[in-house]
């Protein structure tokens, strides 16, 4: 996505970025209360939340009986089902079949799946054109930008520089206003050719229900059901999580779902196709199961609940650093929160990524809002344990090792607590001016001096005034 | 009452004051206060930045030191030192698979609290006899708010002082940007939750700002004390035991 980047570096650069500041705070900030809202009026919201975790949970304990039973049910049904190990083998998968359906353009609805195995630019080297059709997936494609949010993937713009995109880029559009209503209707007018000429549609899944080999796509803006309906051949990409196992359960997930994601009630469109039928819809359906690394997030019992999302990104909305840096310096296609836990693990607990489960004050926002009651911060914390303890790789300071150990030396004995109390302030006194010190100091106290006094240590600890009293 | 004092190695060290004002307000209430001097540190931060293995020793020092206190309750000034220990002791210790440890730990984690549940939760106390005839506004640490949930505990030991001045703090709820190693591992990040932060005090008018957990206090006072901004920080403790 972005480069190779830890966290603080490319959060850095977002942070002197005022605009951007300015557009997410508004943003987000929106979001959140609306969610707030719609989540007050339903009575029995904590056991809905509950309810959803428990689906979760018992689905990803038997995870291959429930892919076994999707495969059956949508094969029989008249789909084809393929497994992708990873991003190259479902990218050959996606490209192959639309060869094989002898188009070279694709319409594609937002897909969070597509966009991790990087399938757009797959396509390109393939000479097949890859259209995204959601509004703010067709911004972050025209500016050549990548998404920064999970639900609103343009989040990061503001209605201002979206006229200027359409005015540069868009046939047709050079007098658009930035009123929403015009805006919306460039694009539609430029999307709507689109879908009429294409023969093969993209898709991902929120949910497939084994059972009935049913699968389900939930969107506001109704392009995605052009996609899903429209074309000859429709291609759905689902990371294997994304399976629950009855109707019954969907009913669970669509009441959590656009109430945490968009504030909605229900959201505008849910559409559920099952297989294929004569004469209705697209004549071929294949579906496109991907590991990519999931499978391995299994085998961390603790790491796993990161399986659980479902993609609401209301964790996002209320994360006080997402809000501050955005998605992009994540460097990942899952920022905020849910991106802190999920990206390092389907990484392979490896590269830039795991500077993520840092990138939190483990404040427990995230915790609060998360409609499958995903234990965020203490996962956090669990992924933190892994990165330290496989540090051979780098991901962790030597300094911060031995600081690290040292601390824990002075704490595992009184003598040396106290002793190291008394050096504390020995040390500090030429450094200490009014009860202060301003100095910019060095090692990892420098990135406290750099916005914060210390204050000096006291003439007389708690112990010492506990025992001369 | 007889109740043990976790005093929290930051306020030992750099905040005695906070100490102090515990120990009166809970003697003022008449209970008997105790020290044991073999605690040091809870072992949070260590267990918050990934290293879990060096915190157990910690859980096992604290385990010795409050054991033999015979004590009725566990009392700290601290939200998240009270909250390390009643989230996580039981997963450590469980893991360390020390057995005595773990049932050392079950047997204390009930009885430890954080210093406003205490008092309001526990002894139905609000008012405490304090009198601090200034303008504060308090804001309300996220270990406190949400994983101890101690709701409006301090709001209420506050609003009961004499002579103060009480004003909302604007998005109150909304974290400070301390987090523990997260203030010089993500320092920019941290700095600018920061500065949100204090603009919010600062529009207040406030004198002081206050709060229960001296670590986010610290962060929030280094602030003030960079910009010269004429606020100070007092601990929640502080406040309620002012005459
Ligand atoms: S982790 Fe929870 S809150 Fe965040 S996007 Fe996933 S389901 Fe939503």
């Amino acid at each position: 996505m972005n480069g190779p980047r830890r966290f603080p570096e490319a959060a850095r650069e977002a942070l002197g970025d005022s605009q951007l500041r300015a557009n997410l705070r508004r943003a987000t900030h929106t979001i959140r209360d609306r969610r707030a809202a719609v989540v007050a009026e339903i009575g029995e919201w904590e056991a809905l939340r509950e309810a959803g975790r428990a689906i979760k949970e018992a689905t990803m304990r038997h995870l291959d009986v429930h892919l076994e039973a999707l495969e059956r049910s949508v094969t029989d049904r008249g789909g084809v089902v393929h497994w992708a190990r990873d991003a190259a083998e479902a990218n050959a998968t996606v490209a192959r079949l639309v060869h094989e359906a002898g188009a070279r353009e694709v319409v594609k609805v937002k897909s969070l799946a597509t966009d991790e195995i990087g399938l757009n630019d797959a396509l390109a080297a393939e000479g097949i054109t890859a259209h995204e059709t959601d509004l703010a997936e067709l911004i972050v494609q025209l500016a050549h930008d990548t998404p920064s949010h999970i639900l609103v993937p343009a989040i990061h713009r503001n209605r201002a520089e979206i006229a200027a995109l359409f005015r540069r880029t868009l046939p047709g559009a050079q007098g658009v206003s930035d009123e929403p209503a015009a805006l919306a209707e460039a694009a539609r007018r430029f999307l709507r050719e689109r879908f009429l000429g294409a023969r093969v549609g993209v898709s991902g899944a929120n949910f497939a229900v084994a059972q009935t080999g049913t699968v389900c796509v939930v969107e506001s803006e109704g392009n995605g059901r052009m996609c899903t309906t429209l074309p000859e051949v429709l291609i759905t990409v689902m990371g294997i999580e994304k399976v629950i196992p009855s109707l019954a359960d969907l009913g669970v997930m669509l009441q959590l779902l656009p109430r945490s994601s968009t504030g909605e009630r229900m959201n505008p469109y849910t559409s559920l196709w099952t297989g294929v039928a004569p004469d209705d819809g697209p004549q071929a359906f294949h579906l496109v199961l991907l590991d990519n690394g999931r499978t391995d997030v299994l085998a961390d019992a603790t790491g796993r609940q990161a399986l659980h999302c479902i993609r609401c990104s209301a964790c996002l909305n209320v994360c006080p650093v997402y809000e501050r840096t955005g998605g992009h310096a994540y460097g990942d296609t899952y920022p905020g929160p849910i991106g802190a836990i999920l990206a390092p693990q389907l990484h392979g607990m490896r590269g830039p990524t795991t500077s993520l489960p840092w990138a939190s004050t483990l404040c427990g926002a995230c915790a609060d809002v998360c409609p499958v009651g995903i234990d965020i911060p203490g996962v956090l914390i669990h992924l933190r344990g892994r990165v330290v303890a496989q540090a051979a790789r780098g991901d962790v300071p030597a300094g911060e090792r031995l600081g690290m150990e040292a601390m824990a030396r002075v704490f595992s004995s009184r003598r040396r607590y106290e002793a190291a109390q008394r050096l504390a302030r020995a040390g500090a006194r030429p450094l200490a001016r009014g009860g202060r010190i301003e100095h910019r100091l060095p090692g990892p106290l420098a990135g406290w001096t750099m916005s914060r006094d210390l204050p000096a240590p006291p003439a007389q600890t708690f112990r010492e005034w506990w025992r001369a009293r | 009452m007889r109740v043990a004092l976790f005093i929290t190695c930051l306020a030992d060290t750099l905040f005695p004051e906070v100490g102090r004002a515990t120990v009166t307000v809970l003697e003022r209430l008449g209970h008997e206060v105790v020290f044991p001097e073999e605690q040091t540190c809870c072992g949070q931060m260590h267990a918050n930045t990934g290293y879990r293995a060096e915190s157990v020793p910690l859980v096992r020092r604290f385990a010795r030191a409050f054991e033999g206190a015979g004590a009725d309750a566990i009392v700290c000034p601290s939200g998240s030192c009270t909250a390390m220990v009643r989230d996580q002791y039981a997963g450590l210790a469980a893991a360390s698979g020390d057995a005595g440890l773990e049932a050392s730990v079950t047997a204390l984690v009930p009885r430890v609290f954080e210093l406003s549940q205490f008092l309001v939760g526990e002894l139905g106390v609000e008012d405490v006899g304090a009198a601090f005839p200034h303008r504060v506004t308090y804001h309300p640490t996220c270990h406190s708010l949400r994983l101890l949930r101690v709701g409006d505990a301090p709001l209420r030991l506050l609003r009961a002082v004499r002579g103060i001045d009480l004003v909302e703090l604007g998005e109150a709820e909304a974290c400070c940007g301390f987090g523990g190693t997260f203030a010089v591992k993500n320092a920019d990040t941290s700095t600018a939750m920061l500065t949100d932060k204090l603009q919010h005090v600062l529009a207040t008018g406030a004198e002081v700002c206050t709060a229960a957990d001296s670590s986010c206090l610290m962060h929030l006072g280094g602030g003030l004390s960079r910009r010269r901004a004429g606020v100070r920080t007092m601990h929640l403790a502080e406040i309620l035991a002012a005459t």
